[in-house]
């Protein structure tokens, strides 16, 4: 490794992280501004233009606020955990690339690219549970326990749905998947990128780790850890100052890695939606198509990609605004009885179509999707009669 | 030569931490110390050129496995310090014998690997590509071993389920 490798490395870390902290106050703004919207409020308006220098009078006053320890709190641990929530979200994005360009990203493109990211977000739970655990509050620890069951449950379906996009291209490597999608819509439609959201094995995938992605970042509706109307702020009740302002930060940050991941994976990474590259071949000429071509193939791919990471944000605040929490029970359910079954029959679809070709693996779709409106098409959702208790513990459905 | 830096300073920190596992009072921190140390092992993999090992060893045992085990012990409330009970019976000086047998034998395994001359692993001898093909051409057999005890496993946790809900 010469220094020039070195001083590489070190700019593709600043850029990405210069990128994921600057970014930050923004998605707060927008979060609070896209709820008010859609909650017919006026959201913060007061401060900058369109309220947008909120989130530096809040970090302002974080900043100053009082640190209250709980007395009965295992200190070490409790100190510990909002550095735990934040250190794997920050490093998470480190195999996404935002670019065409290998000198600036992505951070390291590892031959294990997807696996590392799975690597980093199963560490994620530790900083909520320990939070949780460590501050000796029956809420807290309610909330922590919720929040490692959810992470644990999620992560089989996570994979499953990621396992698509790993058979689909070969490869674990970010930038493999990315090619994989820059060839021709289904190897036909020259004009448009092959984008693995437009195949039904994508479809499947994609949507499976859409929920995934909720539950991993214990949004809305899984928002179970933190429910404020039964758990206070669930495993964060106890921490104020900049140690919860650390935990904002690391829901947030992850938030946009897990983005860029289904970005990159399922919606064509930093490809255009349309193929640019006969302009790419018209730029050799110089002049105005070669103008043209810089822009549209070195320029335009990170807006692209910014593009298709707020989509995705701004998706997470729609059915923030729109669905309600799910219960206990309902969350497991979605995620074992769903998730995990659906995710397992997409996969073995995907490999008759790398084994045998498309047309089994449609007609294996088409049995598969009337099979399961043959069996659980005329189902009635099954009524549950729930005990509400005055103390907070977890959801029981009545014994029978 | 930073290689081997590296090495010490990580099997200095996985040595510690594994001591650490047995000799802390407290259940929770025990567990922690553990998940430092597959995390060390799994950063030695990486300078091992073993990287889908690392990165698996990252995510089942220091991801799953050990969230499972804080899980439980929150769950049941071991988490005071003096939680312990500490029993006098046939097994402490049996795993002391175990284990002393181990290390006796990884010593004498890993002494050989000191002498100058051992072959190294090509760089990408720890690709998924590499490990896959091993597994499911050489090793297929034992795979698929592997997968019935696996399913064995779990129809047997799913029947324990069952007859404790009944």
């Amino acid at each position: 490794m010469t220094l020039a490798d070195f001083g590489w490395a070190i700019l593709r870390i600043a850029i990405m992280l210069g990128f994921l902290l600057s970014v930050l106050p923004l998605v707060i703004w927008l979060e609070r501004r896209a709820l008010a919207w859609f909650q017919n409020r006026v959201g913060p308006n007061r401060l900058g233009p369109f309220g947008l220098l909120q989130p530096m009078a809040d970090a302002a006053k974080l900043f100053f606020k009082e640190e209250i320890v709980p007395a009965s709190a295992d200190r070490l641990i409790w100190a510990l955990a909002p550095a735990l929530s934040l250190f794997p979200a920050l490093v998470a994005a480190a195999t996404i690339p935002w670019g065409p360009n290998r000198l600036l990203t992505p951070v390291a493109d590892v031959d294990i690219g997807l696996l590392y990211f799975l690597a980093m977000s199963s560490l994620a739970a530790y900083g909520v549970l320990l939070a949780g655990w460590s501050s000796n509050n029956k809420y807290s620890l309610l909330g922590g326990l919720r929040a490692s069951a959810q992470v644990i449950s999620y992560e089989l379906g996570m994979g499953l749905a990621l396992a698509t996009a790993v058979l689909a291209s070969g490869s674990f490597r970010m930038t493999s998947i990315v090619e994989m999608q820059a060839q021709p819509l289904w190897g036909v439609v020259p004009f448009l990128h092959n984008w693995l959201i437009f195949t039904p094995w994508g479809l499947i995938g994609g949507a499976l780790f859409f929920v995934c992605m909720l539950a991993e970042t214990n949004r809305a509706p899984f928002d179970l850890p933190e429910a404020e109307s039964e758990l206070v702020a669930g495993y964060q009740t106890e921490y104020s100052s900049m140690k919860f302002a650390a935990f904002f930060m690391g829901e947030y940050i992850a938030i946009l890695a897990i983005c860029g991941i289904m970005t990159t994976c399922f919606l064509g990474g930093y490809l255009a939606p349309i193929n640019f590259s006969p302009i790419q071949t018209l730029g050799e000429q110089g002049g105005f198509w070669g103008v043209l071509a810089t822009l549209t193939g070195a320029l335009m791919p990170p807006f692209w990609f910014v593009l298709k990471l707020f989509g995705l944000f701004f998706s997470f605040l729609w059915i923030r605004a729109t669905l309600l929490r799910l219960r206990y029970d309902q969350l497991m359910n979605v995620g074992w009885r769903f998730l995990i079954p659906v995710g397992l029959v997409n996969l073995a679809l995907l490999t008759v179509y790398v084994i045998w070709g498309w047309i089994p693996s449609l007609i294996g779709y088409a049995v598969a999707i009337a099979l399961y409106f043959a069996i659980f098409g005329s189902r009635k959702p099954e009524r549950r009669e729930v005990i509400l208790v005055s103390e907070a513990q977890p959801y029981r459905p009545k014994e029978a | 030569m930073g290689e081997r830096v590296l090495f010490f300073i990580l099997a200095i920190v996985a040595i510690l931490s594994a001591g650490g596992v047995v000799f802390s009072r407290n259940p929770v921190r025990s567990a922690l110390l553990l998940v430092l140390n597959f995390f060390t092992l799994a950063l030695i993999y990486f300078t091992l050129s073993a990287q889908f090992i690392g990165a698996l060893q990252v995510i089942v045992y220091a991801g799953a496995i050990m969230v499972l085990f804080l899980f439980v012990i929150m769950l049941l409330n071991l988490g005071s310090p003096d939680a312990v009970p500490q029993e006098r019976d046939l097994k402490r000086p049996l795993a002391y014998l175990i284990g002393f047998g181990i290390l006796a034998t990884l010593i004498a395994q890993s002494l050989a690997l000191l002498i100058p001359g051992v072959p190294q692993a090509s760089p990408d001898a720890g690709t998924a590509r590499v490990i896959g093909l091993a597994l499911f051409t050489q090793w297929a057999y034992p795979l698929l071993l592997m997968g019935v005890l696996l399913t064995v496993g779990v129809i047997g946790s799913i029947l324990l389920a069952r007859r404790r809900a009944s």
